[in-house]
């Protein structure tokens, strides 16, 4: 039912990004908010989720949980790395530049892919079994934490660092422009959920093959 | 009361062992001042004093990071963190007894460095300095839940630093913005708040790294 469904409304959101919604004059470049902002959100909500997963592994000994909180963790990070990357991408159109500090949530994900490389680094060096389950739950907690604290950190260093020259908040999105995003939305977070379901489908299959493998030997 | 009593006595615990094998803390006073030395060669004679306060955090965290690596090494040798955690203290305890011995060998350390860092670039004011407390907070008391963390995985020392530093990100702003800015209300109120939810939560926490 998923994929589908997520075939359908990507196909729709491409053909109204490019279709229907009014050419921004100033900056034609700027189509890739359709995919830029929904990209950034969906991470936002894996972590989210991969965060409420990981409170189910620490408050109810839910061994299903690990694994869930894991999938969506490695589905953000990637989702957030595609955010750094069509952010780049975006700058480099609009402003000639490859990067900028003075763009907040750029520099937010920039600290939030670091954080959570390192989730991976934590889990795989350490033995499969509730101790990792622990470690992996307890460190994803802290990334709930994080994010606003970062975020309030990067908007105080702007103060110091390099006063705000560009921002986005531009004119008031009209009403077709808000119906794509919200498409556009809508399709990644379907997105999301089947590779969701995809990679968690597999790594049951993989444990199952494994648990089964145990038994013969 | 008991609470408190746990805590003081492992507390008095790592710092009578360092008072008698004496490995931590001078090779971090060590460290700061070497590193401070290697700053002023960093540093081009146009850089300027900010450029100085800058370096200044540098040097604090990674002094930090050289002493947390260290926290943990005689629980994890001598496997005196499964009697800890069989002991009828409460787990949280051993987080917190960790985090004040780890936050007194940073003070010690700074009290020598921010001396020699006012003899070598420029002076401080007390708001840095008030910054620099805060930030100790924070960095202890995050640092020693994380070194707990990286202790009990198979990479040990090598995760510290990965682990450390994006957590240490907003703490820098908020030093960095303290002994910079003019008015640093703003960045020490910052410091606080950081210092209170992650101290918070790491205590809340502290019992699921330590046990399955």
């Amino acid at each position: 039912m998923l994929p589908p469904l997520a075939v359908v409304l990507f196909a729709t959101a491409i053909s109204l990004i490019f279709f229907w919604v009014p050419e921004d004059a100033e900056d034609p470049a700027q189509r890739i908010f359709y995919f830029h902002v929904p990209i950034a959100l969906t991470a936002y909500s894996c972590f989210g989720w991969g965060a409420w997963k990981a409170l189910r592994v620490l408050g109810k000994r839910d061994e299903r949980a690990d694994v869930e909180s894991y999938v969506a963790i490695h589905q953000g990070t990637i989702f957030g790395a595609l955010t750094l990357v069509t952010g780049s991408l975006w700058a480099r159109a609009t402003w000639g530049h490859w990067w900028l500090w003075s763009s907040r949530q750029l520099v937010l994900f920039l600290v939030l892919f670091l954080f959570y490389c390192a989730y991976f680094m934590l889990r795989f060096s350490v033995e499969p079994g509730p101790r990792r389950a622990n470690l992996s739950a307890v460190y994803a907690l802290f990334g709930v934490v994080l994010t606003p604290v970062s975020f309030l950190a990067i908007r105080l260093a702007e103060d110091f660092i390099h006063p705000t020259v560009f921002t986005r908040d531009g004119p008031q999105m009209t009403a077709s422009m808000f119906t794509t995003f919200c498409v556009s939305l809508a399709a990644m977070l379907s997105l999301f959920a089947t590779f969701y379901s995809i990679e968690l489908a597999g790594k049951r299959i993989d444990a199952r093959i494994r648990e089964l493998r145990e038994a013969l030997s | 009361m008991n609470y408190f009593n746990d805590v003081a006595t492992l507390a008095r615990k790592d710092l009578l062992l360092e008072l008698r094998a004496r490995d931590t803390l001078p090779a971090m006073l060590l460290f700061v001042v070497a590193a401070l030395v290697v700053f002023h060669f960093a540093l081009p004679a146009e850089a300027g004093d900010l450029a100085g306060l800058g370096l200044l955090w540098v040097a604090i965290i990674f002094t930090a990071l050289l002493g947390l690596s260290r926290a943990w090494v005689a629980e994890r040798e001598q496997g005196v963190l499964d009697g800890l955690v069989l002991s009828p203290a409460d787990r949280s305890a051993i987080w917190v007894g960790k985090a004040i011995s780890s936050l007194a060998f940073l003070v010690l350390a700074e009290a020598i460095a921010l001396p020699a860092f006012w003899i070598f670039f420029t002076g401080l004011d007390a708001a840095t300095i008030a910054g620099v407390l805060l930030a100790d907070i924070g960095l202890c008391s995050v640092g020693a839940f994380v070194a707990a963390m990286s202790t009990a995985t198979r990479a040990r020392e090598l995760l510290l630093p990965v682990l450390f530093l994006p957590l240490a990100i907003p703490l820098v702003v908020g030093g960095v913005g303290s002994s910079v800015v003019d008015d640093p209300a703003r960045y020490l109120a910052f410091l606080g708040l950081y210092d209170c939810l992650f101290a918070t939560i790491c205590w809340a926490s502290f019992e699921y790294v330590v046990t399955e």
